[in-house]
């Protein structure tokens, strides 16, 4: 039992986290898409939806190289005292890269859904362009963006091959997932499905959620 | 040559697509309609000169005001134009109150104090605390219309602030237009298709057809006894 609400509470919570940690980009980069166009757009679309093709183990390996001592900017990290790898903030940055693409089509398309003609008639109200962002566009694109958060979220909770690859399976940073894989290889069957029912049930609340916001998964 | 006394000159030579809009206006009149069928580029000319869309060339001016001029290379983004626009559709914004919608573009309490009057003449409020999906056809008419004479717009773009409404409602809500032109003195630019509103808002006419100006008077010449809409009943939104 303690196993349960200990990985299940470090799971939500570190979703939570990426959760956070992805939306100001996630909307930015939803809000660009929908409403920019600019040289290099069909690449930064392509980067974007890459998490959501790429392996998962890809995408953690990607990341351990990255972020690692040696890596670009873990060496960086390093050299200011920030570990990165195998702590509770590879967990957060597995999840919040994996969960990203899954915010920024909804994001997007709670941005497309916006009549432009909201956002003309502020500004000839006298709103500058960051006032119409702020006051017309994103209230009105925010059911688009509450449901990419909670998809972004259901992917975090879910996820295994990156967080597995940049975290490992250490005690105090095993999430959901890696914790269900780490039971079902050692044969521990019922350990493995009391987590199970705990994932379901967090991923069933999530969609249902997502889904009453009015955006299609 | 722009004379001095012109209250409007516009020189709009924009295209879009298939649709060329070429469009010289230079006039002194307060009030001027535009006239002409669907897709004969009016709205296009509002967005114009609201700053929504950019002409390849040309000049727009109101008063002594230069709004754009591909000569110069002016071209004052729409937020500072002053301009207090009412689209076809009024575009309120229905995530704010009427009271939120009203006040949207007043910037500081002098300009709230002179928007006390433009509430008295629309008698919007009673309506402040109300939410925009409460709103009659009428109440948003009059809501939209307050929110663009709040911001002590330099020029008043109309576009067919009436359209939506049967004739009852029609002629409930043109005392207040008449309103706002006697006692404010906004310049406005009016676009409809009923003679009989024109007759009563505008002082002079401006009849585009595909992209052009194919003609121009005082309302009594451009319509003579005609009543009625200019157009057929079938509605679409404007290029």
């Amino acid at each position: 039992m303690s196993e349960l609400l200990e990985v299940t509470g470090f799971t939500v919570l570190m979703a939570s986290v990426a959760t956070l940690v992805m939306l100001p980009p996630g909307i930015c980069v939803g809000w660009l898409l929908a409403r920019r166009q600019f040289y290099g757009r069909s690449v930064l679309e392509t980067v974007v939806t890459l998490p959501l093709v790429v392996p998962p183990v890809a995408t953690g390996l990607i990341l351990l190289k990255l972020l690692g001592r040696r890596g670009w900017l873990g060496g960086v990290m390093d050299s200011v005292g920030v570990d990165i790898v195998f702590t509770w903030k590879a967990v957060v940055v597995a999840m919040a890269v994996m969960g990203f693409p899954l915010l920024v089509r909804s994001a997007r398309a709670g941005f497309e859904a916006v009549d432009r003609r909201y956002e003309g008639v502020a500004a000839t109200l006298g709103a500058s362009p960051v006032k119409v962002f702020l006051t017309i566009s994103l209230p009105l694109a925010r059911r688009g963006i509450l449901a990419g958060a909670v998809l972004g979220f259901s992917r975090a909770i879910g996820e295994f091959g990156a967080t597995i690859m940049i975290a490992g399976s250490l005690p105090g940073s095993r999430t959901l997932s890696v914790a269900i894989y780490r039971h079902a290889e050692l044969g521990q069957d019922a350990a493995a499905a009391v987590l199970i029912i705990a994932a379901v049930a967090i991923g069933f609340v999530a969609v249902h959620v997502a889904n009453r916001l009015g955006v299609a998964t | 040559m722009v004379s001095k006394h012109s209250l409007l000159t516009l020189a709009i030579q924009l295209r879009q697509g298939g649709f060329s809009l070429d469009v010289s206006v230079e006039t002194e009149a307060q009030a001027v309609a535009i006239v002409g069928p669907s897709g004969s580029g009016k709205t296009t000319m509002l967005d114009a000169v609201a700053g929504l869309r950019r002409p390849d060339a040309g000049l727009i001016q109101v008063g002594q005001e230069i709004l754009f001029n591909s000569h110069s290379g002016t071209n004052l983004p729409s937020h500072e134009r002053r301009i207090g626009y009412v689209p076809q559709d009024l575009a309120l914004f229905p995530h704010l109150t009427v009271q939120q919608n009203v006040l949207y573009g007043v910037s500081n309490a002098a300009t709230e104090e002179h928007g006390r009057p433009v509430l008295q003449i629309l008698e919007i409020q009673e309506l402040l605390s109300r939410t925009i999906d409460s709103l009659s056809g009428g109440e948003r008419q009059r809501v939209a219309l307050a929110r663009a004479l709040m911001v002590r717009p330099r020029i008043l773009l109309l576009d067919e602030p009436l359209a939506a409404l049967d004739i009852a409602l029609r002629d409930r809500i043109l005392p207040y237009l008449e309103r706002v032109r006697e006692e404010l003195k906004t310049p406005m630019i009016y676009v409809s298709h009923v003679p009989d509103e024109i007759r009563q808002i505008a002082d002079w006419v401006i009849r585009l057809d595909a992209g052009q100006v194919v003609g121009s008077s005082v309302p009594a010449e451009a319509f003579g006894a005609e009543t009625g809409n200019l157009t057929s009943p079938t509605r679409r939104r404007e290029r």
